[in-house]
């Protein structure tokens, strides 16, 4: 099934590389994965979706746990959450199917970003279903261009991940663990 | 005390070796080059000694080797390009094996970096999936803490290789010193796991109500430090104690609960009894498909108790029961006290008579052809060498297997060898930091004559160096166990495995090292006495049966109990006809 992993990981050079190198090493399919800034700015949060057993699934969180930058790994596949999707859609728009094509973009409360004279963008956010519902029907005018963002997910209600709670306290190293007796 | 730094001016280069020095090193293994001339010319003013080697791939090796032999974190040194991707096989053999090492490379000027500059190689995306973590350092005030990470990271939690990339400029310009400042910030990194009351209840419930339980023994009792305890866990419990390669010195081998070694070349009862357990301990072991054989078919009726420090090792080859994850020997600390006495002798009376024939199938008690076998070689060494602080280094292939099978190691560190990667050319170079990291024990290389070549460079290295290390050469003019493969699976097509050798004595005295050549029994033991009182280093030329088998083993794939056994009569071979 599919899998959905917040991650949040150092906001360091190489991270990303770290974490899609490990997918692909360990043969695991990266469905999607967004990263953007966190409310802290030493903290980047990603959300991947992979194909997964269960037993996998646990496998990957355990190796992201591996990398040294990776700070704090959720599975919400299981846990009441949001998922969003981005997509912006430019879709052939001839004078007769404007009109058509606007009608199922506010069926869809998709919004219309930018008209042309033969064509119409259309930018719709919701969950993967829903833009694959609304791009199905477009299709038929005749998609020009399209962009998705990949998905971006949030536990619902007072289950919070936050970067604060993803940052543990300084490592408290005893001198004798980091120099090694002579 | 060490000497208060904060507020020194240093350079990146002077930071680099000061702290190296502060984290206990004494020796590094390295080869210069362009891009890390800045920190081999701050080397003036450091305690440290560079041991010059003959290929980076060797440095590795020699790192890697120090580490095993000793506990500590070993250090490789190499130039940006060539000499960094040089390193590129040692560090996977570091990895696979969990070593803990830190390898420094040099790296064109920052300004330079991305621009196909002389020498540029971005060696950490080539490292990347074979280090346990890497940097790029380019700025002298990120050396320090970098360092001080590395040295962290690589030996803690489940070791491994770090590789730290410093360009030019962060050597050569000045940054302010502050050891205490510069502690290591790792947010994200947590070695330090141990696991919850209700597993280490249900692990007992298991033990104690099991009436055939084997312990697998593995590498991580040696990196653990728990051989103590796992020898009164054994002990209180009743528990016999099968190794893995990297296991073997774990537990000692003349204890009345050592079984032996399993997997495709363990003895035919150790394998027996894993098949027929009802319950494994799974000890610092990672259940690698050289010990299991088809997971489909393994050990069917036992549960599965796999204490491990690393996560991402549970449930990934063999499903468990009860996982422990966390430091073997404070878990191991937690259960003990709980471990009932259990008088298991009906199981062991059961393991004895598994052994059956094995002993009349044993190379050893083979009537003398007048060949000389690898395992004779072996055994003799053993016998020559058994009660002092010897460490024995092998490569890869058939003379390890039957290293494995025939040297008896009684203590840990005092068998070093590539398990994981199965790196042919690991041995001579490692026994080489084996012998920088113990310079009191006895080194013995056991090598074929197909590994020995892939890094024999480093024999001058030994010389420079004037280290006393003995070096076996099992010669029998093959790939050995590739020339086996092909014998049992490949209708006897031996394609590319036939060596046409140089003469190794003649070699070795072209190095200076006093060398000879060995074709009979009975030259063994003398060559041994011989190689041992010389006050240098020693090659023994061992020319042995040709066409040789390594067994019993297990096919690829095949199920543990399904073993190709040696004939019970000597097998006449070509040379005879």
């Amino acid at each position: 099934m599919m899998n959905t992993f917040v991650v949040y990981v150092e906001n360091k050079p190489g991270v990303l590389t770290r974490v899609a190198s490990l997918f692909r090493r360990r043969a695991f399919n990266i469905d999607s994965l967004t990263v953007g800034r966190t409310e802290k700015p030493e903290v980047s949060r990603m959300t991947i979706t992979a194909e997964a057993d269960q037993d996998q699934a646990r496998r990957i969180e355990a190796n992201l746990y591996k990398l040294v930058n990776v700070l704090l790994v959720e599975n919400i596949t299981h846990e009441p959450s949001i998922v969003r999707d981005l997509a912006m859609i430019k879709v052939a728009a001839t004078h007769e199917a404007r009109s058509h094509v606007l009608e199922l973009a506010s069926v869809f409360r998709a919004r219309v970003v930018d008209v042309a004279a033969d064509s119409l963008t259309i930018e719709i956010t919701g969950a993967e279903d829903k833009i694959d519902g609304l791009l199905e029907v477009l299709r038929p005018y005749g998609v020009l261009e399209m962009v998705r963002t990949g998905i971006v997910a949030m536990r619902r209600g007072k289950n919070t991940i936050s970067p604060a709670t993803a940052i543990h306290g300084e490592l408290d190293i005893a001198e004798d663990d980091v120099s090694q007796s002579v | 005390m060490k000497p208060k730094t904060a507020g020194k001016t240093m350079t990146g280069a002077g930071i680099l070796w000061e702290c190296i020095e502060r984290e206990g090193v004494k020796d590094v293994f390295g080869y210069p080059g362009g891009a890390i001339l800045p920190a081999y010319d701050a080397l003036k003013h450091s305690k440290i000694h560079h041991i010059l080697v003959r290929h980076e791939q060797g440095a590795t090796h020699m790192a890697d080797g120090y580490a095993r032999a000793s506990g500590k974190v070993g250090v490789a040194v190499a130039t940006s390009g060539p000499g960094a991707t040089n390193m590129v096989t040692g560090i996977a053999t570091a990895m696979l094996d969990s070593s803990p090492i830190v390898c420094i490379t040099g790296q064109v000027g920052s300004k330079l970096i991305g621009s196909d500059a002389f020498q540029e190689t971005d060696i950490t995306g080539v490292t990347l999936p074979i280090t346990k973590h890497n940097y790029l350092v380019t700025h002298a005030n990120e050396v320090a803490r970098t360092i001080r990470e590395a040295f962290y990271v690589a030996k803690s939690g489940r070791p491994g290789p770090v590789l730290v990339d410093i360009t030019k400029d962060a050597q050569q310009t000045s940054a302010e010193f502050d050891w205490d400042a510069a502690k290591p910030q790792l947010p994200g990194y947590r070695p330090d796991l141990s696991p919850e009351q209700k597993e280490y209840e249900q692990a007992l419930d298991l033990i104690h109500n099991s009436k055939r339980p084997v312990i697998l023994a593995g590498h991580g009792i040696i990196i653990s430090g728990a051989m103590q305890e796992v020898r009164d866990f054994a002990e209180r419990a009743g528990i016999p104690v099968a190794l893995t390669l990297l296991g073997i010195g774990a537990f000692p081998a003349a204890h009345p609960l050592n079984l032996g070694m399993m997997g495709m070349h363990g003895e035919a009862w150790v394998n027996h009894t894993i098949q027929e357990a009802d319950l494994l301990l799974a000890f610092g072991m990672r259940f690698d498909d050289r010990v299991t054989g088809n997971l489909k078919t393994y050990a069917p009726n036992a549960k599965k108790i796999h204490i491990e420090i690393d996560p991402a090792e549970i449930n990934k080859n063999v499903k468990v029961d009860v996982p422990l994850v966390g430091d073997l020997r404070e878990v191991l600390h937690q259960l003990l006290p709980h471990v009932e006495s259990i008088d298991r002798s009906e199981w062991l009376d059961c393991i004895d008579k598994l052994k059956g024939d094995s002993a009349v199938r044993d190379i050893q008690n083979l009537p003398d052809s007048g060949h000389l076998y690898a395992a004779h070689v072996i055994n003799d060494l053993w016998r020559e060498t058994r009660d002092g602080d010897t460490i024995i280094v092998t490569d890869v292939g058939q003379h390890q297997m039957w290293e494995a099978q025939y040297y008896k190691h009684e203590k840990a560190r005092s068998l070093i060898t590539s398990g994981g990667l199965g790196t042919m050319g690991f041995a001579l170079p490692a026994a080489i930091g084996a012998k920088v990291a113990r310079p009191e024990a006895e080194v013995w290389v056991v090598v074929g004559d197909g590994g020995f070549q892939m890094t024999l460079c480093e024999l001058a290295t030994i010389v420079q160096e004037k280290l006393k290390v003995n070096i076996a050469i099992i010669n029998n003019g093959f790939l050995g166990m590739v020339r086996q493969w092909q014998e049992f699976f490949y209708e006897r097509n031996y394609a590319a495995t036939p060596l046409l050798n140089p003469d190794f004595a003649k070699l070795g005295e072209a190095y200076g090292i006093r060398s000879m050549t060995v074709s009979e029994r009975s030259q063994v033991i003398p060559s041994v006495r011989a190689a041992r009182e010389h006050d240098g280093p020693v090659l023994i030329n061992f020319k042995v049966e040709q066409e040789d088998t390594v067994y019993p083993m297990v096919a690829a794939g095949a199920s543990l109990h399904e073993m190709i056994r040696r004939p019970s009569k000597i097998v006449e071979t070509a040379a005879d006809e």
